[in-house]
């Protein structure tokens, strides 16, 4: 297999088949309580996309250079979390100085994601799978990628759900439940592809 | 109520983590596919509460205030470190079924959530004690979502069969994804209809938002409004 088809198949498998949201669980808490507003979701889902795709790259170039050489791995965690809390804030200082715009429609979410175990989710899958470090960052983009992806149609179910006549005890949590089984359901049939 | 049993009280019902404030949902979703996992996983998750919870309420007067996320984010996941390593040698098989989400533990709500709204403002012992109780109720939520699904999608409870020799067959959708979102949500539900029930009307939103206190993290609409 050439190595362009492998990328395009860690592309699909990890935005489509292994959605992080839908399929593996990870960053539940903003898929849950970001996605009320259709906007809000977007510029979390390209916050999210940028965030993850960098630090996937970090993460992996530090343990391949520094951790394995050191015989620390057992810090990959710890090592991680501060890597990604760092990273997130010199990404906040640098859109702040550099392009206002940006920052104003971006960077209210990023120190959120420092939380979203999505992102430490990909750094530290990708170093149990042994990915390479152009791998590494395929995958982080891709998973960043299926993140906006459900998020995006969690909001517009949402916006549509909001308007219906719902049973008191399902209204708010519940009823967001049910719409991502049902999404969850759909993309169970991705499984299939690969 | 003595304070004591008010903290584990409120953990565990009053402020039940999973079911009513809605926090630490990966762990919940992802790793209730038998009630033995869930159990596993409830309990490395309320090891690593109780003593971060103590460790940060000690430290509390030292660490300057401007830095306390950094330093409770380093102190937790050493934590979390130790706990892995020490299932890693002691019990293997739970260790390879929890597998990513054990050193996710860090990242959980639950744990920033409580050292940012409780440890970071009072006494050791109580911090303890309110770990203990948020780790119970936290146990309590994740083994009930396991043992439902481990019930309807492979038809046993704690590993024992109950399909009387294969007679009623097990939904294999409960202990597939979409079954973690569905058990949830008919949970959510009922506590809903309790509360309805109760005449209070907090009905259980979910998500980071509406509870930023408890988060630990800013809550973007929060900020929005902040800076307008």
């Amino acid at each position: 297999m050439s190595s362009q088809t492998s990328l395009i198949l860690i592309i699909i498998s990890t935005a489509l088949v292994n959605n992080v949201v839908l399929i593996q669980f990870l960053g539940i808490c903003s898929f849950l309580g970001v996605s009320k507003q259709m906007k809000a979701s977007l510029s979390l889902g390209c916050a999210v996309i940028f965030v993850i795709t960098l630090s996937s790259a970090v993460a992996s170039l530090l343990y391949t250079y520094v951790l394995v050489p050191l015989e620390l791995t057992y810090l990959k965690t710890i090592v991680f979390i501060l890597v990604i809390a760092a990273l997130v804030q010199v990404v906040e200082m640098f859109i702040k100085k550099t392009s206002p715009a940006i920052y104003n429609a971006l960077g209210i979410y990023l120190p959120l994601i420092t939380t979203n175990c999505a992102v430490l989710g990909v750094a530290l899958t990708n170093v149990q799978d042994g990915l390479n470090f152009i791998q590494s960052v395929t995958a982080g983009f891709g998973t960043a990628v299926g993140f906006t992806i459900a998020i995006v149609l969690l909001a517009g179910i949402r916006s549509r759900i909001d308007e219906e006549a719902i049973p008191k005890p399902f209204r708010g949590a519940p009823m967001v439940l049910l719409s991502a089984a049902l999404m969850s359901i759909a993309f169970m049939g991705f499984s299939g592809i690969l | 109520m003595k304070p004591w049993a008010e903290r584990i009280y409120n953990g565990v019902i009053r402020e039940n983590p999973t079911l009513v404030l809605m926090l630490g949902m990966c762990p919940t979703l992802a790793v209730t596919t038998s009630a033995m996992n869930a159990l596993g996983m409830g309990v490395s998750t309320m090891a690593v509460l109780i003593m971060s919870n103590f460790v940060i309420s000690l430290v509390r007067k030292i660490i300057p205030d401007q830095v306390r996320l950094p330093a409770y984010i380093v102190i937790v996941a050493s934590l979390v470190t130790v706990v892995e390593l020490l299932m890693e040698a002691f019990v293997p098989v739970l260790y390879n079924a929890l597998g990513i989400y054990i050193p996710l533990i860090v990242v959980n709500c639950i744990i920033l959530g409580r050292a940012e709204a409780y440890a970071s403002k009072n006494p050791p012992l109580m911090s303890l004690l309110d770990g203990l109780g948020m780790g119970l109720g936290f146990t309590a939520a994740l083994v009930v979502i396991g043992a439902l699904r481990e019930l309807l999608g492979s038809g046993t409870v704690f590993g024992m069969d109950v399909t009387l020799n294969g007679m009623l067959e097990p939904v294999g959708i409960f202990v597939k994804a979409p079954g973690a979102f569905l058990i949830l949500a008919f949970l959510v539900a009922i506590m809903n209809a309790c509360h309805i029930k109760n005449r209070s009307d907090k009905l259980v939103e979910g998500g980071c938002d509406g509870h930023c206190a408890a988060c630990g993290s800013p809550c973007p609409d929060k900020k929005e409004e902040a800076a307008k």
